[in-house]
C-alpha cells in the first residue's frame, strides 16, 4: 500500500502563528542563533488512492486553500544562502492521535477507506544553529520525549507506527521463599513503590493461600495500596510530639478533617468522603458535588498533557459520583517556581518554570474549553521550591438529581467500560505519583504520562447523561489512578467481579493483560448495567459513536477473577485487596520555630512598596491565564473571575447560576498561603480556610452552607518533621471547620513532592494546603463585586488589623519572613462572615473585597483601579490592635477576617447598626480623583498614587503575549 | 402568521453550546430541539419541520485539522442538498462561533450572490473566505462591542451596537483576495464589526483576533443566513453582563436581538 505524504503550511502573506510562537519560546531559552521558524503540518496517509483523489484530499480536507498551500510529498529545502535545520516531530507508536482519527472519519465521509493516518509537525529553523542548541530547542520547545520521537533532516524516515502483537503468557512471580532483600528487589523492579512491611503482608497472604502470585495480582495490589489510592499517611496512626507535648492519633484523617464533618453532622450533606466527589444539597430537586484533585507528577514531566488529563480526570469525578452528575464549573490552582528563573538555576531533569506554566495553562485550556465547562475560579502561587515539583490542582463542580446521589451495583449486573479505549498510556501512574521524583524520572517514567482527548470524554458525557435520565445503569465510576483495576475493584468490592480482559477495547495491539488492567488511559468510565438494559443503553452509545463494551459481571463470590481468552490469569480476594493493607504508624514532630520580626526603617511614603507588592508574582494579575479559559460557556457565570469597568479587576469568588429557570446560585472560591506555613502550618491552614470563606462571603455566598475541600501537597511524610507540619495543618482544619460550621466534604492528598537532584541534593515543596470552598447564593441578583462603584460612597473596614506581617508580601518584597503569622479569632471570624452576609443580603453593600496578600493597601488599590475611581483613605478609621501603630503595619498587615465594604452614605446608619459588635471603622470614601490617597494617624500622606500606575504595576509581570 | 416557530439546534461530537442556544431560542418564543448530526444524516427530511436552524458553538470533532473543518466536510458530503433546500425555502440559518466556522468552511457563507439567484451552494472547493488562528495564537475569552454593518440581515436591527462575549482560538476572518474583502463590504455581507464602546474600529483588543476589516460576523446574499464569532446566547439576561453589578439597566441581554428577530421574521413570513 502506498504511503502518501502531505505537507501543509501557511502562504507567505499570512503569519505563521505557530512558528512565531515557537520562535518566541526559543528566544526565551536564551538562544539567539535562530532567526526564524517555519512550521509545517505533515499528514502521512496509507491508502489505496490515486493522485487525483490525493489532490482532492489536500484541497478539500487537509489544506485551507484561503491561506495555506500544500505539497504532496516532501517540500524541497528552501534555496538560498541561509543555513537551516529541519526537525520533524512524530508521536511515539501507540500515543493517541485525535487528529488522525478525525481525518480517517472525514475521508470515509468522502467515500474512501484508508489503512492508517498519522500526523506530524515539521519545523525549519533558520540560522546557524549548533548541535547543542538544536538538542536543547528540540527537548525544551519542540517535542516531549515522553510521547514524541524526533527526526532530523529531510531524508530521515519517520518512526514505525506499528506495535507488536501480544501472545498470552501467564507469569507467576515466586515470592513465598524470598528474604527481605528479595521482596524489596521485586517491589523496586516492578515499580510497585511498596515498602518491606507491605511486601511481607503480601508474602504472608500467599503463604496462607499456598500459591505464588501472578504478575497481574501483584500489580493490582500495588495500585490499590499505593499512597495515591489509599492515603496511607493521612489514615495512619500518628505519634506526635508537639513542642514536647505528646499527642496520639489512631487515624489522623478520621480524627481531624473528617471528624469535623461528623461532629457538625449537617443535614444538607448528602455524601461525604465516600464517593468520587462530596455531595451537598442545592435545592429541592438537585444536589451539587465538588472535587479537587492534583496532577503534579505527570505535569512535571509533560506540563501540557499532565494538566489536560488533570482537568479531564477531575471532570470524571462528578461524572462518576452517585449515578453521575453534569459538570458545571471548573477551578484550577497552580504552584510554580517564578517564571523568570535563569537557565543555570534549573536542575537536571527539570523543565523551566515558564515552560511548565505555559504548558499547564494550555493543557487546562484545551481540555476544559473543549468539554464546554466554564473555568471560573483559580489561583497561581509562586515559590522557588516548586521548581521540580509544580503543583496542578484541578477541580470540578457538578449538579445532579437528588434521587440519584447513590449508585448500587447488584450481583449479575454486567460491567461495561464506556468512552476511551485502553492503551499503554499512564501505566504505573498511581504508584509513580506516590514516590519521590528524581532527575531520571523523565526517562524512566515516560510511560506514566497520560494523553488526553477531550472530545472522547465529551461524547461519553453527552451519552451517559441520556442513559442516566433513562435509568439504564445502577452504578458508575471513573477510571482514574489504577485504571480498570481500581474502578472495577472498588465498584465490586462488596460483591466480587469477573472480567474478560480480552473484551476490553484497545487502541492498538500488543498490550499484555497486566498492561490492560492497570493502564491509566483517559476518558474511560465504568458502569454497572442490568442484563435487560444492555441493549437499550448500548443503543444510546452507538447512536453517537461512543465506544461501550461489556467486559464482565459482578459475581457475589467476593473475589476478583481476571481472565484472558478464557484462561484465568489472576484471582484476588476482595477483602485482602481492600482491607489487607497493614496499618501504619508514623512519628511526627513539631517544634515552634524561633523566628524574629525584622527591623524595617519607617518611611514617609510607601508608594514603592505598594507597587512592588502589586508587581510580585503572587499578587499580580492573572488575566493572561484567565482569558485563555472559557468562563462564559453554559451561559451560567454570574460573577466572573474578572470584575470592574474594564472587566479586569481581581474578583474574589465566582458565582454560577446552574439552572436556566432559577436565580439560585453556587459560589466557588479558594484559599492558600504556603508562606505562612514557613512560620506555622497551623495558621497557614487556618488562613486558607478564612480566606476561602471570606471570598465566598464577599460575593454574597451564604455563611451557613459552606462546604470545604482539602488538598494536601506535602513532601516526604516519612520524615517526622514533615509529617509534623501536616498534623499541624490537619488540626487547624478541624478547628476551622468547627468554628465556621463548614464541613469538609471531600479531599485528596499528594505526598512525596520532593525531587532528588543529580548532585544528591533534595528539593521539597513547602507544605501546601489548598482549601476550596463552595456555598449557595439564594438570589444571584443580590451578588456583589469588588470594584469601587461610585464617588461619594463610604468605605469601611470590618475586622481587626493586628501587627501580623509574618509571611506577608510586604516582608517578602523587603527580603524578610518575620514571625507574627496572621492568626484567626475563631469566635469573631464566623460572626463577621455572618454579619457581612446580612449586610449584603439587605442590599446595603455596593462593593465588598477582602484583605489578603498585601493587606489593606493592596485591597483598596484593587477596588480603586477595578472601579476606575479614586479612594481617599485615613488609617485612623481602621480598627487596630494595640501593637499595631506604624503606618506600614496597618497598610500591609495580612491579618485575617477583614473585609472592605463600600456603602452609600444614606445606608451608613443601617450598616453601622448591623456591625455594632464587630471591630469596624470608616476608612475613607470613593472619589473621582483616580488616585489612591492614604493618610496615616498623623495626617501624613503615606500613599498617593495614580490608579493607572498601580494597575500597570499589577498587570505587567504576567502580561505575556 | 405562524403560531409556533420551530428551531433545530445541531449537536455533534464536541459541540458544547447547544443547551444555552436552545434556552435563548425558547426565551424568544421558539420551540427548539437539539438533534444529533447522525440523526439528521439518517433522515435529512426532518429539516422540513423547522424554520430556524442553528449551528451552535463548541469544538466539533475537537477542531481537528482546522476549526469546524471535519463537521463541514461531513455536512457537505451528507447534508448539502437538505441545507440548500432549507435556505432556498426562505428559512433562517444561524451559526455561532464554531457554527460560523462550519458555515464558512462549507462555503454556505458568505454565499456571494451569483447573478440574481441565492448562492447557497455547499462545497469544499474555491472558498473565498476562511476563519483562522487568532493573531495572538491563543484562545481568548473577552467581551467585545459589535457594530452592525448591514441593513439586509433579518437577524439584526440595522445600526445597532451590541456587547457580546467572544471565546475562540480561531476567529480571524480572512479572504482569499483583497477583491473578495471589498465585495463583502460593498454588497452588505458584513453583519458585524468589532468596535470599541464608542463605535470606532481599532487594533487589539478592540479587534480581538486580527480579523480583516474587523469582521466579526457575515451574512449571505439573502440576509437569512448569519454567522458570527461572538456568542449571543451567552448574553440573554443582564446578570450575564461582565459588570452588571455596576449597571442600572434591567431587562434582556443584547444577544436576544438575534433570536427575537429570527422568531419575529418566521412568524411574519411563514
Amino acid at each position: 500500500m502506498k504511503q502518501w505524504r502531505f505537507e501543509i503550511s501557511n502562504r507567505a502573506d499570512f503569519p505563521d502563528v505557530h512558528g512565531n510562537g515557537v520562535l518566541e519560546d526559543i528566544r526565551e531559552l536564551g538562544i539567539t542563533s535562530v532567526e526564524n521558524v517555519h512550521s509545517t503540518k505533515v499528514f502521512l496517509i496509507d491508502a489505496d488512492i490515486d493522485q487525483e483523489f490525493a489532490e482532492r484530499l489536500a484541497q478539500e480536507l487537509l489544506t485551507d486553500m484561503v491561506y495555506q498551500e500544500y505539497r504532496i510529498g516532501r517540500v524541497d529545502i528552501p534555496a538560498g544562502p541561509s543555513e537551516l535545520t529541519v526537525v520533524e516531530v512524530h508521536l511515539k507508536s501507540g500515543v493517541t492521535d485525535p487528529v488522525a482519527r478525525s481525518v480517517v472519519m472525514a475521508i470515509r465521509d468522502m467515500g474512501k477507506e484508508v489503512e492508517m493516518v498519522r500526523t506530524a509537525r515539521k519545523y525549519v529553523l533558520f540560522g546557524n544553529i549548533n548541535e547543542t542548541d538544536r538538542d536543547v530547542i528540540t527537548r525544551r520547545v519542540l517535542a516531549n520525549d515522553c510521547i514524541e520521537d524526533v527526526i532530523y533532516g529531510s531524508d530521515s524516515e519517520p518512526p514505525s507506527p506499528h506495535t507488536k502483537p501480544y501472545e498470552l503468557k501467564i507469569t507467576e512471580v515466586p515470592i513465598r521463599d524470598l528474604d527481605e532483600d528479595g521482596l524489596m528487589a521485586i517491589s523496586k523492579e516492578k515499580d510497585m513503590f511498596l515498602n518491606l512491611i507491605e511486601m511481607q503482608t503480601i508474602q504472608q497472604h500467599y503463604k496462607q493461600i499456598a500459591r505464588e502470585p501472578s504478575d497481574i495480582e501483584l500489580e493490582m495490589i500495588a495500585q490499590t495500596w499505593s499512597e495515591h489510592c489509599v492515603h496511607k499517611t493521612l489514615k495512619s496512626s500518628v505519634d506526635m510530639d508537639c513542642n514536647g507535648e505528646h499527642i496520639q492519633f489512631d487515624n489522623l484523617l478520621k480524627e481531624t478533617v473528617f471528624k469535623a464533618t461528623q461532629d457538625l453532622n449537617k443535614d444538607w450533606c448528602i455524601s461525604v468522603f465516600a464517593d468520587n466527589a462530596g455531595v451537598i444539597d442545592f435545592d429541592e430537586d438537585s444536589a451539587i458535588c465538588f472535587k479537587v484533585e492534583t496532577h503534579n507528577h505527570p505535569s512535571a514531566l509533560d506540563p501540557y498533557g499532565g494538566a489536560a488529563t488533570g482537568i479531564g480526570g477531575v471532570i470524571r469525578d462528578p461524572m462518576g459520583t452517585g449515578l453521575g452528575a453534569k459538570p458545571i464549573a471548573n477551578t484550577d490552582v497552580f504552584c510554580f517556581a517564578p517564571p523568570d528563573k535563569q537557565l543555570n538555576e534549573i536542575p537536571k531533569g527539570v523543565l523551566h518554570p515558564r515552560r511548565v506554566m505555559k504548558g499547564v495553562v494550555a493543557g487546562v485550556r484545551d481540555y476544559g474549553n473543549r468539554m464546554g465547562i466554564p473555568t471560573v475560579n483559580g489561583a497561581i502561587y509562586f515559590d522557588d521550591r516548586y521548581i521540580a515539583n509544580p503543583l496542578v490542582f484541578c477541580g470540578n463542580l457538578g449538579i445532579m438529581d437528588k434521587d440519584k446521589c447513590f449508585g448500587d451495583p447488584s450481583i449479575g449486573d454486567l460491567i461495561m467500560v464506556v468512552g476511551g479505549k485502553t492503551g499503554r498510556d499512564g501505566i504505573h501512574g498511581a504508584t509513580f505519583s506516590s514516590g519521590q521524583m528524581t532527575h531520571e524520572h523523565e526517562d524512566i517514567f515516560s510511560h506514566a504520562v497520560q494523553i488526553g482527548d477531550a472530545i472522547v470524554e465529551k461524547k461519553a458525557l453527552d451519552t451517559l447523561l441520556q442513559a442516566n435520565v433513562a435509568n439504564l445503569y445502577d452504578a458508575i465510576t471513573d477510571c482514574g489512578a489504577g485504571g480498570l483495576s481500581s474502578a472495577v475493584g472498588e465498584m465490586g468490592e462488596k460483591l466480587g467481579a469477573e472480567v474478560e480482559m480480552d473484551m476490553i477495547p484497545l487502541k492498538y495491539a500488543g498490550l499484555s493483560y497486566t498492561e490492560i488492567w492497570i493502564s491509566e488511559a483517559q476518558e474511560r468510565m465504568v458502569i454497572s448495567v442490568k442484563p435487560e438494559n444492555v441493549e437499550a443503553i448500548s443503543k444510546i452509545f452507538a447512536a453517537e459513536d461512543v465506544e461501550a463494551t461489556v467486559i464482565g459481571h459482578f459475581t457475589g463470590d467476593k473475589k476478583l477473577t481476571l481472565k484472558y481468552n478464557g484462561q484465568q490469569v489472576g484471582q484476588l480476594d476482595m477483602q485482602f485487596l481492600h482491607e489487607g493493607i497493614c496499618k501504619y504508624s508514623r512519628k511526627a514532630v513539631w517544634k515552634s520555630k524561633k523566628l524574629a520580626e525584622p527591623t524595617i526603617e519607617k518611611k514617609d511614603n510607601y508608594n514603592d512598596d505598594l507597587k512592588a507588592i502589586f508587581s510580585s508574582y503572587n499578587v499580580a494579575s492573572k488575566e493572561w491565564v484567565i482569558r485563555q479559559y472559557d468562563h462564559e460557556v453554559q451561559g451560567s457565570s454570574v460573577i466572573k473571575p474578572l470584575a470592574g469597568v474594564s472587566n479586569d479587576g481581581p474578583g474574589d469568588a465566582a458565582v454560577i447560576r446552574p439552572k436556566y429557570d432559577k436565580d439560585k446560585g453556587v459560589a466557588m472560591s479558594c484559599g492558600m498561603n504556603p508562606m505562612y506555613g514557613d512560620i506555622d502550618p497551623y495558621w497557614m491552614a487556618m488562613a486558607g480556610i478564612d480566606e476561602a470563606i471570606r471570598n465566598l462571603i464577599c460575593v454574597g455566598g451564604r455563611p451557613d452552607r459552606i462546604a470545604l475541600l482539602d488538598n494536601y501537597c506535602w513532601g516526604d511524610c516519612t520524615k517526622p518533621e514533615t509529617l509534623g507540619t501536616l498534623v499541624r495543618a490537619s488540626q487547624a482544619c478541624y478547628d476551622g471547620a468547627m468554628a465556621f460550621s463548614a464541613p469538609f466534604i471531600s479531599g485528596k492528598d499528594s505526598l512525596n513532592n520532593e525531587f532528588l537532584c543529580d548532585d544528591g541534593t533534595e528539593i521539597a515543596i513547602p507544605a501546601t494546603l489548598l482549601i476550596s470552598a463552595i456555598s449557595l447564593v439564594d438570589d444571584i441578583n443580590l451578588c456583589v463585586t469588588m470594584d469601587a462603584k461610585k464617588p461619594g460612597n463610604l468605605l469601611f473596614v470590618v475586622g481587626l488589623t493586628k501587627n501580623e506581617l509574618g509571611g506577608s508580601h510586604y516582608y517578602k518584597v523587603n527580603g524578610q519572613l518575620g514571625a507574627n503569622v496572621p492568626v484567626v479569632d475563631l469566635t469573631v471570624a464566623p460572626q463577621t462572615a455572618k454579619q457581612i452576609h446580612e449586610a449584603i443580603a439587605a442590599g446595603l453593600v455596593e462593593s465588598c473585597h477582602d484583605c489578603s496578600e498585601g493587606g489593606l493597601a493592596v485591597a483598596l488599590g484593587e477596588m480603586a483601579f477595578a472601579g476606575e475611581l479614586g479612594i481617599d483613605a485615613d488609617l485612623r478609621g481602621v480598627a487596630v490592635s494595640d501593637d499595631c501603630t506604624r503606618a506600614d503595619t496597618i497598610l500591609f498587615s495580612e491579618s485575617n477576617t477583614r473585609y472592605i465594604i463600600e456603602v452609600k452614605p444614606e445606608n451608613y446608619d443601617a450598616l453601622a447598626k448591623l456591625m455594632l459588635n464587630l471591630p469596624f471603622g470608616q476608612v475613607g470614601e470613593v472619589t473621582e480623583s483616580k488616585r489612591l490617597v492614604i493618610k496615616d494617624a498623623d495626617r501624613n500622606t503615606v500613599i498617593d498614587a495614580d490608579i493607572a500606575e498601580l494597575k500597570e504595576a499589577w498587570q505587567k509581570p504576567l502580561n505575556w503575549q | 402568521m405562524m403560531e409556533q416557530v420551530k428551531a433545530i439546534v445541531l449537536r455533534a461530537a464536541g459541540i458544547n453550546c447547544d443547551l444555552e442556544t436552545v434556552h435563548a431560542l425558547e426565551l424568544a418564543g421558539a420551540q427548539a430541539q437539539r438533534v444529533h448530526i447522525n440523526r439528521m444524516i439518517e433522515n435529512p427530511k426532518m429539516l422540513d419541520q423547522y424554520q430556524i436552524m442553528v449551528f451552535p458553538g463548541g469544538f466539533s470533532y475537537g477542531d481537528d485539522v482546522a476549526a469546524g473543518k471535519i463537521l463541514a466536510n461531513q455536512i457537505v458530503h451528507h447534508l448539502a442538498d437538505a441545507i440548500k433546500k432549507f435556505v432556498n425555502d426562505g428559512k433562517l440559518v444561524l451559526g455561532i462561533c464554531n457554527g460560523f466556522q462550519v458555515l464558512v468552511k462549507t462555503g454556505i457563507l458568505p454565499g456571494l450572490s451569483v447573478g440574481t439567484g441565492s448562492a447557497c451552494n455547499p462545497g469544499l472547493q474555491d472558498q473565498p473566505v476562511s476563519i483562522i488562528d487568532n493573531d495572538s495564537g491563543k484562545f481568548m475569552d473577552r467581551w467585545s462591542y459589535l457594530q452592525c454593518g448591514t441593513d439586509k440581515c433579518v437577524f439584526i436591527d440595522p445600526s445597532s451596537r451590541i456587547y457580546l462575549p467572544i471565546a475562540h482560538g480561531e476567529g480571524k476572518v480572512v479572504t482569499k483576495t483583497p477583491e473578495i474583502l471589498k465585495r463583502l463590504s460593498n454588497q452588505g455581507h458584513v453583519a458585524f464589526r468589532y468596535v470599541d464602546a464608542d463605535g470606532n474600529t481599532g487594533k487589539y483588543p478592540t479587534n480581538p483576533n486580527g480579523s480583516m476589516d474587523d469582521i466579526a460576523g457575515l451574512t449571505d446574499s439573502t440576509g437569512r443566513v448569519l454567522g458570527l464569532m461572538p456568542h449571543p446566547e451567552r448574553f440573554v439576561r443582564m446578570t450575564q453582563h461582565p459588570h452588571w453589578t455596576r449597571l442600572e439597566r434591567k431587562g434582556a441581554g443584547d444577544g436576544m436581538m438575534l433570536f427575537d428577530n429570527a422568531v419575529k421574521y418566521v412568524k411574519e413570513n411563514f
